[in-house]
């Protein structure tokens, strides 16, 4: 299992630069989740580490040896793709050994290979069907399992969740998170579902066009994104952001807005005051997590205009000014629609971010 | 009731007018050509004065070696020429699915030769083949070596016009090949390299086996097709030498025009027509079988 480091990685598609010089390092047996939206080269990445890409720059090492150049087959790898990419014409089982058959193991060996993996997955039954035979939940095991028979030292994942309906996605992805501790392999795995990322990583890796934004456990990335993207891609329902800026008053600081004036919890006082470009326009960020009902001695005008009901929990969308802002409560407060009520805001949860750089403060 | 009676009656109405003139179109003339096949018929006579011989002319031809001859030629000519033209096409089309530089217009080059009229190829090919003047024999003495009696000689004459037809068809099988290459899923050749296969195996064990409905299919229509061809071959060498590159349907027009007998010549072009309606049924039987198959794994996948 080797630990896998991107030095400077590039990837361009004729004129189209997809990844700037791209570093990452995937640590030996970590699971790894790529996140991001659509477009943003996460793919890319992934193909360019299993060699279905050439890279335009930069090199791939595999401990310290370089890979490159080398043919996916040379490099180790499994892979399960976003369609599946089973092969139509063979069986499951077909499917499931021809990189065994490939190597030219014994027959024993393969067929006891085949059947513990398709035990593990629960697709014994299935082994002698054709593709087009199985519903979309079978064939994404089958694609699992292919990937599994080989003794693949590292595995990569694309999108494997992402045609499923949302019942199945659910059930695979608590059953990946078993297997991600069964196995004690190198995994990555890529997807734009960051509930997904967050169920799954160990570790998470945030990208937008190509860019590595941030990286790290989910929790910390959830409590302290480095940057608005970060910040507005992690967590449901969104966090939300409002214009303000900063004033002090009686040596205390203070951030208002329209229709909301708001004390600053003291690290982030400190944190503001350690700079030093004299910043007074802001961003504020509250997640919708982070306003309740309860009195928090920091108050927020709030008009309800819509209230989603998702069952334990609701979200409101509400009116503070002209700005839209998101709240997130139990369900068992039922809230008027029409109706303006004081809100208190958990201040420890605030966010502050530079509006020119987008960086948190 | 009766309005729903009427609406299911109306279609064959409006059908009716293209059914009868498709009966009569399609129908007459074969069922012309089947009753003259019982006839001894010489052009000279109308077909009313034809003496009618029952299955006389079936029977001889079995004994006539002219005829048995010339159905040898066409069997081996269509296995020929198709053999190759498969390898070929096929073999094309495996080295040029890919993105190159120029490739439409490489493309759009190979599929020249079906569109140029058969005459026009067998008289271009003629031209080529000319024992002084043509540019293969000409060619050949400025190398240094003897000339090719391209269309003199027996078997020269044979594969001369092997050469010809696969170079005016083997694009045929290049097209629909590409095409099927072309709409392969890409991610299962993929899954494929990650899998450890070489580009070998690759063709041997995902391409090959994935085209292979539209490989059997484009075979089966080249087959009947070559069983037809009359066009360059009358030009290029006539049948000749001797009867070296006589196929069937050179022997039927001979026989009509040159024998004056008509009622061997209906004879030998039903044959000729069983022969092709064989290969079709045959077609028909293997696309039914598939269609079934891929309605049976729906229905499972629909079900699971
Ligand atoms: N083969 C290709 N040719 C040209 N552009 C491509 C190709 N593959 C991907 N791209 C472009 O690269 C960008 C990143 O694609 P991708 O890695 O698939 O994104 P993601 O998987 O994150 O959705 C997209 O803008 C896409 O259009
Ligand atoms: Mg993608």
């Amino acid at each position: 299992m080797p630990r896998i480091v991107f030095d400077k990685v590039e990837k361009s598609f004729g004129s189209v630069n997809v990844l700037p010089p791209l570093d990452l390092t995937f640590e030996t047996g970590e699971f790894t989740v790529l996140v991001g939206p659509s477009g943003c080269g996460k793919s890319t990445t992934l193909r360019i580490l299993a060699g279905l890409e050439t890279v335009s720059g930069g090199e791939i090492y595999f401990d310290d040896r370089p890979i490159s150049k080398l043919e996916p087959k040379q490099r180790d790898i499994a892979m399960v793709f976003q369609d599946y990419a089973l092969y139509p014409h063979m069986n499951i089982a077909q499917n499931m050994s021809f990189a065994l058959r490939l190597g030219k193991r014994p027959k024993s060996e393969i067929t006891a290979k085949v059947n513990e993996v398709a035990e593990t997955l629960n697709i014994r039954h299935l082994l002698d069907r054709k593709p087009a035979e199985l519903s979309g939940g079978q064939r994404q095991r089958v694609a699992m399992g292919r990937a599994l028979t080989r003794d693949a030292s590292t595995f990569l994942f694309d999108e494997p969740l992402s045609n499923l309906d949302a019942k199945l996605r659910a059930k695979m992805r608590t059953e990946l998170a078993e297997m991600r501790e069964a196995l004690d392999k190198n995994m990555v795995y890529v997807t734009h579902d960051q509930v997904e990322a967050m169920t799954l990583g160990e570790r998470i890796v945030v990208m937008k066009d190509g860019v590595v934004q941030q990286q790290g456990s989910p929790e910390e990335l959830f409590k302290r994104p480095v940057n608005m993207f970060v910040a507005g891609f992690l967590g449901s329902p969104t966090t939300n952001f409002i214009a303000g800026h900063l004033t002090e008053a009686d040596g205390a600081l203070r951030v208002q807005g329209t229709g909301f004036d708001l004390p600053l919890a003291p690290e982030l006082a400190a944190r503001v005051r350690d700079r030093s470009d004299g910043l007074r326009d802001v961003v504020v960020g509250i997640r919708p997590s982070s306003i309740g009902l309860e009195p928090t001695g920091a108050q927020l005008e709030l008009t309800t205009k819509v209230s989603e009901y998702l069952g334990s929990q609701s979200v409101l969308v509400t009116h503070c000014g002209d700005q839209e802002i998101l709240v997130e409560l139990e369900s068992s407060d039922r809230i008027q629609t029409g109706s303006t009520l004081s809100y208190g805001v958990n201040l420890s949860e605030l966010m502050l971010f530079d509006p020119k750089t987008e960086q948190r403060i | 009731m009766t309005t729903a009676r009427a609406n299911r009656f109306t279609p064959y109405l409006f059908l009716a007018p293209a059914a009868l003139i498709l009966a009569v179109a399609l129908m007459y003339p074969i069922g012309y050509m089947v009753y003259a096949s019982f006839l001894d018929w010489n052009p000279s006579q109308t077909i009313g004065e034809a003496e009618w011989v029952g299955l006389r002319n079936y029977v001889n031809l079995w004994s006539d070696a002219a005829f048995l001859e010339s159905l040898g030629v066409t069997l081996s000519f269509t296995a020929v020429v198709v053999v190759i033209e498969m390898i070929l096409g096929v073999g094309l089309a495996l080295l040029l699915d890919r993105e190159l530089r120029g490739m439409a217009v490489l493309r759009t080059l190979f599929i020249l030769p079906m569109m140029i009229a058969p005459i026009v190829v067998g008289l271009m090919w003629r031209y080529m083949y000319h024992p002084t003047v043509g540019i293969f024999n000409r060619t050949l003495k400025s190398l240094g070596f003897e000339p090719i009696p391209w269309l003199s000689d027996g078997s020269w004459a044979f594969a001369s016009v092997v050469i010809a037809d696969v170079w005016q068809w083997t694009p045929f099988i290049f097209i629909l090949s590409l095409a099927a290459l072309q709409s392969m899923p890409r991610s299962a050749l993929e899954a494929a390299r990650i899998d450890g296969a070489t580009g070998w195996q690759i063709t041997l064990f995902i391409k090959l086996p994935l085209m292979m409905p539209v490989l059997i299919v484009t075979a089966l229509l080249r087959l009947i097709d070559s069983f037809k061809v009359l066009e360059v071959i009358l030009v290029l060498t006539n049948g000749g030498p001797g009867l070296s590159t006589e196929i069937m349907s050179l022997r039927i027009s001979r026989t009509a025009s040159e024998f004056r007998e008509l009622g061997v010549a209906a004879a030998m072009s039903n044959y000729l027509l069983i022969l092709l309606m064989l290969i079709t049924m045959a077609m028909f039987t293997y696309t039914k079988i598939q269609e079934r198959r891929t309605a049976a794994q729906r229905a499972a996948s629909e079900e699971a």
